[in-house]
């Protein structure tokens, strides 16, 4: 340890949940002005030790110092006052409330003030704003706000509240990459400032780009801290797992196929224009680009949702016009939406029930009631196939770990025996091991089934390991068509960035 | 420039050119609705609604309901009337003391089970409702009040401004309609000014991070709950005081009205949104289209058709609103 004194240090910390340990003998040090990358699966431990180092659960076993000093008990509170800050992946704004309000609402607890002066927190929310460079009106409703701006808010909030260490979980997840390259500045200037991080996130390219040092947990312990220089993604992802994992292509040769799907000149004013592609059977086509470059737009557009201005939609060689997404799903057409939380499941209702749902016609039995053991039964085979972790087929969906979630949702579509499936950022916010099977998934279905899969991302490895074709979109346009072997991950990127 | 964005896309002003229409149609129909006398009339018969309107508003702020304020209020009148009758009160300030504490005390009681069991608002005080309101009517046995003592009778007439009649009658702005408006100038500057009405604000826009920003959520619903309470007593009062007789089935039965009111002047169902200014103009768009109905002489029934569709309407547009935002906010 050098001679400066860490903002935060965990020592031998144990951390038990009923009988499962969470976090065992882990050493966890942040220095002033130093971005630490921590990065692990899901149920690692990553949660459990922001939790400690925030005083939301306290360890059973292990001593906390912050600048040194031994806390013996951590609140949240104590936490906060001390500038250890989260800025947790939902943000946990007030959307109602203005700029400079959500950057001092924690001024409201403190009893120093009986009336709100309102020019006064606007001047110095401009004050704070400046430090980072940020040009936001700290008048304007932060619900109006993008979310990469929210984020900032955010941010300031921590800095205006003296915190000397920011934790940010996830931060970049919801960004664009032009919006993660302006935060990693933020994050560049604060540190320059002597502000410390703990950047907490799955995309490894991130992570490695911006950190200092990276510390891995895997399984409640911790593999150990090392500095950037000595680490690839490669080496970090079997860090995390301890599998090598391949960035090669999975993808086989594609026999000369059946055409299944081609669009011709489809475009939809304000959203996409003149996009044209085939799809084959048994055939995986990537779909890349930034948020908001029309790829959801157009996914949705061929699952019958956003009826297309003008251009032609083909099935098999014949036109159709789909009026709604039952026509759609009526074609043998299949749709994975990108937020499998809000729009795919019902998370309190059993796995069983959210596999059968698209086939609850043919699951009624003669006298008009649903027939609860075929249900039960169908679930069973989907929970076989697709190597479903879950406890029982009438567990509640919640208990199901993120990757087991989204193959439930894939699941559930694949006994409606599609012959085409959209697939939205399918591996959006799982963890690496989970993002290999949902590959290996989609892989089966199209080898196996026949299937042709629209498969959109913004990961460029992804795409080219997974994908025999990938289409490049980028402001409402196709700009490019590559087949992985013909590109660089590096230059497709490039290439999507524009 | 930013401000007057902020100002036009405001519900307050789009209240007020609605008002202004609906004030023209019926004057149109009916030109008595536009003389001072008809419009200080409306003013102080619905003293009673703005009030505890306002009281709804606050609730609906930090993301709660209440329905149980009519039975508050009926409840607080009661114990009044019955006090000032039996002991022949002549104070008016002693007897307005009286039904205070006790819709605060109720509205803890709301507070105090909301924040306890977990049960969603609406259950826990349509539940009291029935509650306070049964038991009144169990020991009242549904007995009216009346023949108050004539002070009490007085302050009913008491005027801020008084003026004549062509036929010699006065006419005036109502202490009532003061009390109502003071009441909404209180609340504004309590919702702006103060750190509780700033919480109120940030527990209804997003409840998670108002604990982890370490609100005391229990202390911010105990004060929401304790303040209808409050105005509910207050309003309690008004409504004894303009009608000159207390029967504990009159205000019972125009939660609806209220809620129709706060939501009509922008507040929402799912918190963190609101004005007083918003409200009282609510209030008085549903005042006027009453009146107007009143001097159409349209059958009462007819005023419960228009008030439901008053609410729909209003619910609806509201609930257009919210989407479109989302929409615009989404593209950006």
């Amino acid at each position: 340890m050098s001679g400066e004194t860490p903002v935060l240090r965990l020592a031998h910390i144990t951390k038990r949940y009923g009988g499962v340990v969470a976090l065992r003998d882990v050493e966890f040090s942040v220095l002033p002005g130093e971005v630490h990358g921590l990065v692990g699966e899901n149920g690692s431990g990553k949660s459990t030790l922001v939790k400690i180092a925030t005083g939301v659960v306290q360890p059973e076993e292990g001593e906390i110092f912050i600048e040194g000093q031994k806390i013996s008990r951590l609140t949240p509170y104590l936490a906060f006052k001390r500038g250890i800050h989260v800025v947790h992946q939902d943000l946990s704004l007030f959307p109602n409330l203005s700029v400079a309000e959500n950057i001092f609402a924690h001024e409201y607890i403190e009893r120093h003030r009986s009336f709100v002066a309102w020019k006064d927190m606007e001047r110095r929310a401009l004050e704070v704003l400046g430090r980072l460079g940020v040009e936001l009106d700290p008048q304007e409703i932060v619900g109006r706000l993008s979310f990469a701006d929210q984020q900032l808010v955010a941010i300031c909030r921590a800095i205006a509240s003296s915190a000397k260490l920011v934790i940010l979980d996830e931060p970049t997840s919801s960004l664009t990459f032009r919006e993660v390259q302006r935060l990693f500045g933020f994050i560049r200037e604060l540190k320059a400032q002597g502000i410390a991080f703990v950047f907490i996130s799955h995309r490894l390219d991130e992570v490695l780009e911006i950190s200092d040092v990276v510390t891995v947990l895997r399984d409640g312990v911790k593999v150990g801290t090392f500095p950037k220089g000595e680490l690839t993604k490669a080496k970090l992802s079997f860090l995390m797992t301890g599998k090598e994992i391949t960035a090669e292509s999975l993808v086989t040769d594609l026999p000369e196929a059946r055409e299944i799907l081609r669009v011709e000149h489809l475009t939809r004013r304000g959203e996409y224009a003149d996009v044209s592609f085939t799809l084959h059977q048994g055939e995986i086509l990537g779909l890349i680009g930034p948020r908001g470059s029309g790829r959801t737009e157009v996914a949705l557009t061929i699952f019958g949702l956003r009826p297309p201005d003008s251009g032609k939609i083909f099935l098999e060689g014949k036109e159709v016009v789909f009026r709604s997404n039952r026509d759609a799903i009526r074609h043998g057409i299949g749709y994975v939406p990108e937020n499998r939380l809000l729009q795919g499941l019902v998370l309190d209702q059993p796995v069983a029930d959210n596999i059968a749902v698209t086939i609850l016609n043919e699951l009624v039995s003669r006298s008009g009631f649903l027939h609860p053991a075929r249900k039960i039964a169908v679930a069973e085979r989907a929970i076989r196939d697709f190597g479903i972790k879950a406890p029982a087929a009438d567990a509640p969906v919640r208990s199901l770990s993120g990757g087991n979630q989204q193959k439930v949702v894939l699941s559930r579509w694949i006994l409606t025996a599609p012959k085409i499936l959209i697939l939205d950022t399918p591996t959006h916010g799982v963890d690496v091991a989970a993002k290999e099977s949902i590959y290996e998934m989609a892989l089966g279905l199209a080898r196996d089934r026949g299937i042709g899969i629209l498969f959109i991302s913004d990961e460029e490895h992804e795409v080219l390991k997974v994908c025999h074709r990938i289409l490049v979109m980028r402001e409402g346009r196709i700009v490019r068509e590559y087949r992985p072997s013909e590109v660089t991950e590096e230059a497709l990127r490039q290439e999507i960035v524009g | 420039m930013a401000l007057l964005g902020r100002i036009a896309r405001s519900t307050e002003v789009y209240l007020v050119g609605v008002l202004l229409v609906l004030s023209v149609v019926l004057f149109l129909l009916n030109p008595k609705f536009a003389t001072l006398e008809n419009i200080f009339d409306v003013l102080r018969n619905n003293s009673f609604l703005g009030i505890v309107a306002l009281g709804e508003l606050v609730v609906l702020i930090s993301g709660g309901i209440d329905v149980s304020f009519t039975a508050i209020a009926t409840v607080a009148q009661y114990v009044m009337g019955v006090l000032i009758t039996r002991y022949a009160i002549e104070s008016v300030f002693l007897a307005f003391l009286i039904p205070i504490p006790i819709g605060i005390a109720l509205g803890a009681f709301n507070a105090f089970l909301v924040n306890r069991t977990r049960v969603h608002p609406v259950i826990i005080t349509i539940s009291n409702l029935n509650v306070f309101y049964g038991l009144l009517m169990v020991i009242s046995k549904g007995k009216w009040i009346y023949g108050f003592p004539a002070p009490f009778r007085d302050f009913a007439r008491l005027k801020v401004l008084t003026l004549v009649s062509e036929k010699g009658v006065d006419y005036g702005l109502s202490i009532f309609t003061v009390v109502w408006f003071l009441v909404a100038v209180v609340t504004w500057l309590m919702l702006r000014y103060l750190p509780i009405g700033r919480k109120v604000y940030a527990l209804g826009g997003n409840s998670e991070a108002a604990r982890r920003a370490g609100f005391d959520i229990f202390r911010i619903q105990l004060f929401v709950y304790c303040y209808i309470g409050f105005l509910s007593g207050l309003a309690g009062f008004v409504h004894a005081e303009l009608n000159q007789m207390i029967q504990p089935n009159a205000i019972v039965g125009r939660e609806l009205d209220v809620l129709a009111a706060a939501i009509l002047g922008g507040a929402s169902v799912f918190g963190g949104a609101g004005s007083p200014l918003g409200v009282v103009l609510g209030v008085l768009f549903i005042a006027f289209i009453k009146n107007g109905l009143i001097l159409m002489k349209a059958s009462a029934y007819w005023h419960q058709v228009i008030m439901g569709f008053i609410i729909v309407l209003a619910a609806t547009l509201s609930a257009y609103q919210q989407n479109l935002e989302r929409k615009r906010r989404k593209g950006v």
